[in-house]
């Protein structure tokens, strides 16, 4: 199949980008769409022409790595992956306009490729659980309901690709951040941090200048992961309940 | 930062004061509306100028109403902090083609809000302040004297004009309600399977019928004064 692509090209963060088309004549339906993007950077090397850069590692779904905004839509018109999106679901002759993540919290590096480390830093802030090192734990020691350590494994499918904030009207990392609190929150292993970790990680999350949400739900919907709004009124309950109740926290929003 | 000012002015604590202020206005409307119903009484504006004159003399309610203003106020102020923090968020350069599959109303609070405001001035500006220091005609319903307030309001509904206002009116009111009022439990964190469609069943059906209700008033009153 042959397609026409509209591919953002920026050289650097602070260089102005602009769109770029390229007649992509040889697509086979069965490539994923970071396949397709290969053959194109290989003509454009041949051409001597600069390759287009964009993220991508596992290929397989799981890594979080791979972004694009592609015709509108984060990851694509389907709930997937790029890595995981085929050329099949395109029409042969179309269009297909690939744009980068756009975020003043996720600046462009260049062409397609930005910056996440904001949510590198907002997990840093206390999306973890400390563990004592010494002898390895029974299992089955922690009684644990099913219902609860399904919630807890739904909310910690987060891949943190950030299609979310690409989604976002307002750029709000608040279904990443909520699915980190989460996936802890529920757990007992998680407890011992948990009034510490929803502050810390909220401030670090608006440290970062990420905007609040409106309730609107486009995050859910274009989730690869079908991270769910849930997380997000969880992640409000366990703040409000921590800043009212817990021990002055020294939460600076500074990755500490 | 202090605990509490920051529990007031992060992101969160934003679209809890959002929230709080927003039930807060929920049920305000419903008190609202049941005294204007009163307007729909065969009695000559009886029941609603005693009812009025209640409003503006009852200690309690005085104190209520303060609040009111207080939320109202609260919920302009922190919706417009919070659209300018979400602009800066989004960045300067926008995505040359977006398709959101989110709600409309969702998207465009912001801006029923601003229609809702608009309206608030103007009907501010035509019944209530005429009732703190307008000149209004005096009635006396057993030996007492109370202000007309019925008279002002069946003239502004004799005007097409004014009742068209109030009618579009009500159905922004209805928008904002039908995102907002589910909205503020997701924000206060009340989500739970056993409540949520309850929730936005309940939420859905206020935000159809109260605003309905509301402008059946000036409707009826229209058709029902002699032209």
């Amino acid at each position: 199949m042959k397609i026409t692509l509209k591919i953002w090209r920026q050289k650097n963060n602070t260089s102005k980008g602009a769109f770029k088309v390229y007649q992509h004549e040889h697509v086979s339906e069965d490539m994923s769409f970071l396949e397709m993007l290969d053959v194109l950077n290989n003509e454009l090397v041949v051409k001597g022409e600069e390759p287009v850069a964009f993220d991508h590692d596992c290929r397989e779904g799981i890594c979080g790595m791979c972004s694009l905004y592609i015709n509108g839509r984060p990851h694509g018109p389907q709930q997937t992956t790029t890595c995981q999106l085929h050329m099949r679901t395109f029409k042969d002759g179309e269009t297909i306009v690939v744009e980068p993540w756009r975020a003043k919290a996720f600046p462009v590096v260049k062409d397609l490729v930005v910056d996440r480390t904001a949510f590198d830093r907002i997990q840093q802030a206390g999306g973890y659980v400390s563990v004592n090192t010494g002898g390895v734990p029974d299992g089955n020691a922690i009684p644990i309901p099913k219902k609860v350590a399904d919630e807890a494994m739904d909310a910690a499918q987060c891949i943190g690709c950030g299609a979310c904030v690409a989604a976002c009207k307002n750029a709000s990392a608040m279904l990443f951040t909520s699915a980190k609190i989460s996936q802890l929150a529920l757990l007992p292993q998680g407890q011992a941090e948990r009034k510490e970790r929803a502050e810390k990680m909220v401030a670090q999350m608006d440290a970062e200048g990420f905007g609040a949400c409106t309730n609107t739900g486009a995050c859910e919907a274009e989730c690869p992961k079908g991270i769910s709004l849930t997380n997000i009124a969880r992640m409000n309950r366990e703040y409000f309940m921590a800043t009212l109740t817990s021990y002055e926290v020294q939460a600076k929003g500074d990755g500490a | 930062m202090n605990w509490f000012t920051k529990l007031l002015t992060s992101t969160l604590g934003r679209k809890l004061m959002m929230a709080l202020t927003g039930l807060f206005l929920i049920l305000f409307l419903v008190v609202h509306l049941i005294g204007n119903l009163q307007l729909l009484k065969h009695d000559g504006g009886e029941a609603f100028n005693v009812y009025a004159k209640f409003m503006t003399s009852n200690p309690l309610i005085k104190t209520v109403s303060y609040v009111n203003y207080a939320c109202i106020l609260i919920h302009i102020i922190w919706a417009l902090l919070l659209t300018m923090h979400n602009r800066k968020a989004r960045g300067s350069e926008g995505y040359a083609v977006s398709k959101n599959s989110s709600a409309w109303t969702s998207r465009n609070m912001g801006i029923l809000g601003t229609f809702i405001l608009i309206f608030l001035v103007i009907h501010l500006q035509g019944f209530w302040a005429k009732m703190h220091w307008g000149n209004i005609p005096v009635k006396v319903y057993d030996g007492q004297e109370v202000k007309d307030l019925y008279a002002v309001v069946a003239f502004a509904y004799s005007n097409i004009l004014w009742v068209a206002i109030y009618v579009f009116s009500m159905l922004v009111l209805a928008f904002h309600l039908w995102h907002g009022f589910a909205s503020t439990f997701q924000t206060l964190g009340l989500n739970h399977l056993k409540y949520n469609q309850p929730i936005r069943f309940v939420g859905r059906a206020f935000s159809i019928i109260v605003p309905v209700l509301f402008a059946i008033i000036p409707i009826v009153m229209y058709l029902t004064t002699p032209h």
